[in-house]
């Protein structure tokens, strides 16, 4: 494990020279000269490599706490509504801006960043209010799916209302780093820490989970304390990131599975590996977004699905049966 | 006697014929689907706001009777049913309407569904200068007024390049960034923004070949390092704000003109009322040249239910 988790920093410091040395022009290694190349450099591009990485990281850790919390290979960050959630904020403020001038005072101060960020927690917390409580898997499951049908479609209504923030919308609704700079490098970097420490902590108990909920019971997990704490971790990771990022598509599933396919591991490695994964997955797909039309850019969320979901059908047919089963 | 009043009868029938065929309107649009009117419409159904204010330019606003939502001028466009938006329009309302013709976008997926209730529906897009001349001579040729268009289009045409003329060669050959949507979505140098743009002596940053509205990587426009931006009001409070643009020649010197809603209105519709838009540019240009711009007084407001 030691071995794979030195990989994975020396893939992501590799990666994110890279990432310094691709911008709008495609290829252009750092010219420290001139004050406008030195601005771009270290105002734009590196917060958004950092960027990309510790949104892909939160994402990843998300997405493996989810698999582990639910024992379902197919949990991913948004299962509990906070996609839907975030971007219904994102819709209500984008067309609160406009509707009168207090609103439009109000939307300027919370920020997108602000109400997405709202948004995905409001989604989290209501899914457990329908679920009432932590207590049942399959309940917590089913009202994140209502939650998030009920939420998405509010969203679509207001963004069909008011066509002037369908762009804005679209955008966000596939994932962008472009504006990402040093202070959301830096809330992220809080978030991951956090979310981090919680889920290492309760990495013993995911593994006595992995056994099923009456033997972890029995061998003396707490487990309703341990589901709030994860759900928690849940929530924060995916909000942090997809309040700077937006709602960037598969990182989060396919990177605990990536993890699992190089070799068993248990809870304790996959929450550590899984972040480095997905951080590497998204700043490479970053990089791809600016690189392949520059100086346009491709949505992130687009190479991020086809990246990992390609990767993941790979693995699937290369080891039919090593997909999907519990270590 | 029998024969010369057949031959009467004849003769009556084939000039009804011939007359028929001189009212009949026969047309191509933007889909290369040719749609034929028995005669001129007289009601119309315009489900884009640059339509709607061609049929108006072309003095023929009373045969309006409705409009998609967004359509809000001339004020008369603005007191017709409203249909709905670009794709949640109302079949029913519409049909209830009994159009001889309904005028769409391209991209409007009602087209079959319309055409197989039977109704007549030209399809216009237009996308430039060009377009605009070409739309513009259609639709005057729907309505039976082809001359009309040649002296709407000169009076456009003449416009935008006495604007152009009036210009201080200060305000000449700057370095303009046009900002559509926050993405950041640009006004590239082939949309007819753009077009407009050049003729005003300005120099677009997104060149032609990125296409009319890139979505470009934030960075290449503080590379490009534009001396003039032109942007809505609902993205202006955020520009500054991003990552090394405070560092951009147009943000550091003040030099960001902000279009209010009904500015913008103006803006993004190439129809009738793009020397309006061509002044406005000359407006920010002129302004920019001669010092800091300042931001609009009135506080961001605009109601849902425009394409701004």
């Amino acid at each position: 494990m030691t071995g794979r988790l030195l990989l994975l920093l020396i893939g992501s410091a590799a990666l994110l020279a890279l990432g310094l040395a691709i911008g709008s022009t495609g290829w252009s290694p750092l010219q420290d000269s001139d004050p406008v190349m030195r601005q771009i450099l270290w105002d734009i591009r590196a917060p958004r490599s950092i960027g990309a990485w510790l949104a892909g990281a939160l994402l990843a850790l998300a997405g493996a706490v989810a698999q582990g919390l639910f024992r379902n290979p197919l949990a991913d960050p948004y299962l509990l509504g906070c996609s839907a959630g975030a971007s219904l904020g994102v819709a209500a403020l984008l067309f609160m801006m406009g509707f009168s001038p207090t609103a439009t005072a109000l939307a300027l101060r919370v920020g997108m960043t602000g109400a997405a960020f709202v948004g995905a927690i409001g989604a989290v917390l209501l899914t457990l209010l329908l679920a009432r409580g932590v207590e049942q898997s399959l309940r917590l499951l089913l009202a994140g799916v209502v939650v998030g049908v009920v939420l998405g479609s509010g969203s679509a209504l207001l963004t069909l209302m008011n066509p002037d923030i369908l762009r804005a919308m679209q955008a966000f609704m596939l994932g962008s780093t472009g504006f990402v700079g040093w202070s959301a490098v830096s809330i992220m970097v809080t978030a991951l820490l956090a979310c981090l420490l919680v889920a290492l902590g309760c990495s013993r108990s995911l593994d006595a989970l992995s056994l099923g909920e009456s033997t972890a019971q029995s061998l003396g997990v707490r487990l309703a304390m341990v589901r709030v704490l994860l759900i928690a971790c849940l929530a924060l990771a995916t909000a942090a990131a997809v309040a700077q990022c937006g709602l960037i598509a598969f990182v989060g599933l396919v990177a605990p599975h990536l993890v699992r396919s190089w070799g068993p591991v248990t809870h304790r490695g996959l929450l550590l590996l899984s972040p480095l994964t997905g951080g590497m997955l998204l700043l490479a797909a970053d990089i791809g977004a600016r690189w392949l039309i520059a100086p346009q850019e491709l949505p992130v969320g687009i190479i991020t699905a086809l990246l990992g979901g390609s990767y993941l059908l790979w693995l699937m047919h290369r080891r039919p049966l090593g997909l999907g089963s519990r270590r | 006697m029998t024969k010369k009043l057949r031959s009467l009868a004849l003769g009556s029938a084939l000039l009804l014929a011939l007359g028929c065929q001189a009212a009949s309107i026969s047309l191509k649009d933007d889909r290369g689907t040719t749609v034929t009117l028995p005669e001129s419409p007289k009601r119309i159904v315009s489900l884009l706001p640059s339509l709607t204010e061609t049929v108006c330019e072309l003095g023929d606003c009373a045969r309006l009777v409705g409009t998609d939502r967004f359509s809000n001028y001339p004020a008369t466009a603005r007191a017709l049913p409203k249909l709905g938006g670009l794709d949640d329009t109302s079949i029913e309302a519409l049909v209830a309407l009994k159009p001889d013709v309904v005028l769409v976008g391209l991209s409007s997926r009602l087209m079959d569904r319309l055409e197989g209730l039977g109704i007549k529906v030209v399809a216009l897009e237009p996308k430039n200068l060009a377009d605009v001349q070409r739309v513009l001579g259609k639709l005057a040729l729907l309505l039976g007024k082809p001359d009309e268009a040649v002296r709407i289009w000169n009076r456009i045409d003449g416009a935008i390049t006495q604007t152009a003329a009036q210009l201080p060669a200060a305000a000449r050959g700057l370095r303009v960034y046009y900002e559509v949507d926050s993405a950041p979505y640009a006004a590239g140098s082939s949309s007819f923004i753009g077009e407009i743009l050049t003729r005003l002596h300005g120099r677009n940053i997104v060149p032609p070949e990125l296409g009319p509205f890139p979505k470009l990587n934030p960075e290449f426009v503080v590379r490009a390092d534009p001396q003039i931006i032109m942007v809505g009001q609902r993205s202006a409070p955020s520009l500054p704000q991003r990552p090394g643009w405070s560092g951009i020649s147009a943000v550091k010197a003040q030099k960001v003109c902000v279009w209010v809603p009904a500015e913008s209105d103006i803006l993004v519709r190439p129809g009738p009322r793009m020397p309006e838009a061509a002044a406005l540019m000359a407006r920010c240009l002129t302004q920019a040249a001669a010092g800091p711009v300042a931001l609009p007084t009135a506080v961001f407001n605009a109601p849902p239910g425009g394409m701004r």
